[in-house]
Formats: C-alpha cells, sequence, structure tokens
C-alpha cells in the first residue's frame, strides 16, 4: 500500500499537471474575484469563507478523473487489481494520494489567499481547520465518481454532474464553519456534522468504490 | 397464491403488465380528469391566495411523486443487486425517467404559484433546494444509464449510485435545511389527526382536499401505468436486440 502510495505521489509531482494544477486553478479563482465583485474590502471579507471554499472545491473537481483513468488507460488497474492487495484498500489509496496532492496544498495554501480576500482574522483557524477536516470528504466521494466514470471515453461531463450532489452536504457545512468562525459565532455543529460526513464518507465510501471498480472492471 | 418473484420472469411480467395496463390507465385518466376539472373549476378561490392556490393539484401530487419515485427506485436497485432480477432493475430505469419530469413538474409550478404569491420565481428555501438537488441526482443517474453500453453493467453502476445518492441525499436535506431557514410552508396536506379533526393547525381544507386526493391517486396510477409500459419496452427492446444478434449469426 505505501509502495503504491509513493507511486502515485511521484506520478503526480514528476509527470506535471496533477500538482500544481488544482492550487493554480485556486490561485485563478482567488485572483478573479475581487475583479468581478469589485475591490470593497467589507464585501470581500463577508464572501470571503464561502468564495475560498468554492475554489477549493473545483480545484479538487478539476482533478478528479486524474485519480484513475491514467491507470486504467495504460492497464496498471488490471495489475493493482489482481493484486493480492484488496481493491477496497488500493481505493482508499488512491483518494489518500489524491489529498495530499491537491487538498494538503490547498489548506497549506489558504491563508495566503485569505489573505488577498481581506479574510477577518479570527477566521484563519476556522478556514485552516474547515478546510483540512472537509477536503478528504470531496477527495473519497471524488473517487468514488471517478470508479463510477472510469470505463468511459470523455466521462469528465458526467463526472461532474454526478459528484456535484453529492458535493453539496460538504460544502455547506465547511463553508457554514468558515463563516462562523470567521463572524465569530458558534461553531460546534457544522464542525461536528463535516466531521462526520468525513469520517463516514472514509470509512463506508471505499467498499463501494472498490464494487464499482470491480464491475467496470469485469 | 403465487409468488410475487414469479413476475421477475420477463415473459409473465409481460403478460401481466399487457393485463394491467389498460385498467390502471383507464382509472388513472379517470382520476385525473375528474380530480383536475373538480379542482380546477368547482373548487372556490382561496380567500387570500385567488385562483392560484388551483396549481396546488398539479404541485403536490407531482412533488409526493418525485421523492417516493426515488425511493422505489433505492428498493428495486437493491432488488437487482441482491437478486439479479432484470426486470427490477429495468423498472427502476423507466421510473427514474418519469421522476425527473415529476421534479421538474414540481419545480416548475412552484415558480409560477411563487412568482405572484412570494413576489419570486426562485429562493433559496430549503425545499426548494433539496429539490434541485434531487433533479441532478435523476439527471445524473440517467446520464449514467445512457453514457455505458453494456446494459448489466449499467446496471450494476446506476443502482450503486442509487443506493449511494440515496444517503446523500438525506444528507443534503438536513444540510440544507440547517443552511437556511425556509419561506416553504409546512406539510399541510397528510398529516395526523388531519382526518379525525383533532388537528389545529393550518390544514387544506376539505375543499380543496377531496378533488386534491383524486389528483394525488391519479399520479400514482399515472406513474404505475407508465412504468409499467416503460418497463415492458424495455424487455421487448432487449428481445429484439437478442433475435437480431441470434440472427446476424445463423
Amino acid at each position: 500500500m505505501i509502495a503504491l502510495l509513493t507511486r502515485d505521489l511521484k506520478l503526480a509531482v514528476r509527470a506535471g499537471g496533477g500538482f500544481g494544477l488544482g492550487l493554480a486553478f485556486f490561485l485563478i479563482v482567488v485572483i478573479l474575484v475581487p475583479f468581478s465583485v469589485g475591490p470593497e474590502s467589507v464585501l470581500l471579507s463577508r464572501i470571503a469563507p464561502g468564495i475560498l471554499w468554492l475554489g477549493a472545491l473545483l480545484a479538487c473537481l478539476l482533478s478528479l478523473d486524474r485519480i484513475l483513468a491514467l491507470d486504467w488507460e495504460d492497464g496498471t488497474l488490471d495489475l493493482v487489481a489482481t493484486s493480492p492487495l484488496p481493491l477496497e484498500g488500493v481505493v482508499a489509496v488512491k483518494s489518500l494520494a489524491h489529498w495530499i496532492t491537491t487538498g494538503l496544498p490547498l489548506v497549506i495554501a489558504a491563508p495566503v489567499f485569505g489573505l488577498l480576500l481581506n479574510l477577518p482574522a479570527p477566521g484563519y483557524v476556522w478556514l485552516i481547520l474547515s478546510l483540512a477536516v472537509g477536503t478528504p470528504a470531496l477527495s473519497v466521494v471524488g473517487t468514488f465518481g471517478a470508479a463510477l466514470t472510469v470505463g468511459l471515453k470523455r466521462g469528465g461531463l458526467l463526472l461532474s454532474l454526478l459528484v456535484l450532489p453529492l458535493y453539496v452536504p460538504t460544502l455547506i457545512f465547511g463553508a457554514e464553519l468558515a463563516r462562523r468562525g470567521a463572524e465569530g459565532q458558534a461553531t460546534t455543529t457544522p464542525l461536528l456534522m463535516l466531521a462526520g460526513i468525513t469520517f463516514g464518507a472514509i470509512a463506508l465510501l471505499p467498499f463501494a468504490s472498490a464494487l464499482v471498480l470491480r464491475i467496470n472492471l469485469r | 397464491m403465487s409468488s410475487i418473484w414469479e413476475n421477475a420472469n420477463p415473459v409473465k411480467f409481460s403478460r401481466l403488465a399487457g393485463v394491467v395496463l389498460p385498467w390502471v390507465s383507464g382509472f388513472a385518466a379517470v382520476a385525473l380528469v375528474v380530480g383536475l376539472v373538480w379542482g380546477f373549476f368547482f373548487t372556490p378561490d382561496d380567500f387570500r391566495q385567488g385562483s392560484t392556490v388551483k396549481i396546488i393539484y398539479l404541485h403536490v401530487p407531482s412533488a409526493m411523486m418525485a421523492i417516493n419515485i426515488w425511493a422505489m427506485m433505492l428498493v428495486t436497485s437493491l432488488i437487482w443487486l441482491v437478486r439479479r432480477h432484470h426486470v427490477s432493475v429495468l423498472a427502476a430505469k423507466g421510473a427514474a425517467s418519469v421522476g425527473v419530469i415529476m421534479t421538474l413538474i414540481a419545480l416548475f409550478t412552484g415558480a409560477v404559484w411563487g412568482q405572484p404569491m412570494w413576489g419570486t420565481w426562485w429562493v433559496w428555501d430549503p425545499r426548494l433546494t433539496s429539490f434541485l438537488i434531487l433533479f441532478l441526482f435523476y439527471l445524473g443517474y440517467l446520464a449514467l444509464w445512457e453514457a455505458i453500453d453494456n446494459p448489466d453493467t449499467a446496471a450494476d453502476l446506476t443502482s450503486v449510485l442509487c443506493i449511494v445518492g440515496s444517503v446523500f441525499a438525506l444528507l443534503s436535506r438536513y444540510a440544507v435545511n440547517f443552511w437556511n431557514q425556509g419561506l416553504h410552508q409546512g406539510a399541510s396536506v397528510m398529516r395526523a389527526g388531519a382526518v379525525t379533526g383533532t388537528d389545529t393547525e393550518e390544514k387544506v381544507s376539505n375543499i380543496f382536499f377531496y378533488p386534491l386526493f383524486l389528483c394525488i391517486i391519479g399520479f400514482v396510477l399515472l406513474f404505475v401505468a407508465l412504468v409499467l409500459l416503460r418497463t415492458r419496452t424495455e424487455i421487448h427492446k432487449r428481445r429484439t436486440k437478442a433475435l437480431l444478434a441470434r440472427e446476424h449469426l445463423g
């Protein structure tokens, strides 16, 4: 499993496109928002948590089809599926690799982007916390979507359509947590809900993804 | 007493559908025509809402169907995954096409009613938002069916999507409730106590309720008829494909 993880990480870093893409996209969104809604700092600081969460989600969405499609095309997935490693584990590692290459950089870079959008000072902790707790769910759910559409030639649009409604609860609680944190309101409920979604998704969805992948590999 | 599982045999199912279909469609037509005409022309206007109140006869039944059809798809998808009956998953596929239209009707009639009543076509109210999300789920489910060539693979994948989607649909429902308190009124039709008269809260008056009840029955029967028809058509389509393939080989 560790070998698979390091392989995926190396591929993501060396092959290019995967690692920086999400981050670059996030940066583009954050830079373009002030141009489109105007530079007033009051307005920006009000919408900053929502924009940052939206950017993170879209950046995640952008890189989803890379999770499995390349391995499907060159036959790696068949080899991995016949190896003694259970497919559930493979899928979980794939999600983890995706999170390390897209989710984690977003979490680390988020404070800088928050600065650009004039995020209120108490919001930084909550923004980082909400992204750190929420983005793993995005990766795991995205892996499920990628597994559903892996056999399709141009599954990108379908993948987005399938994953879009599945992302709604995570986005709502994540953005709500960041917003409440920034405005100094009570944050326990959204934090617990967000953590619940993430841990539930991590615990259950790899089984669904592996099942779907087995059907696709038949 | 024969088992319900006998209808998993496509031939038996087709025969049953052939017998039942004319009756169900007939009753659906009668219930809908009587219910809608009664509702539209023989009930008084509401004292505050005027004649717009009559959209209820389309809005409430279609909204109820939109949710219940997804529940039915969940059951038939589970049956397919567990017992591998083709009829079951084809029924889910047929139901989804009806469900997406029901969702659309509910959203559209809601918008038409909301414009004069709330002064807006659309608000991000929990109920409205949930329905939009439900609509997306239906679209995704149908798109996945269309995208995959192998029918058994498509059936398996869409069934898993339906089950996972159900969990997330429920989650979204609560998330959306948490996110915004709504403008939409609560359920006022099928409430416990409404029949016995012990319910003192606001509810739909009996004058409106009887035709509405007929419309709901009509929508249910219409749905049953459409699903039987669509499922039978799918079975026939597969049969023709198999026959053509056999002829091609011979």
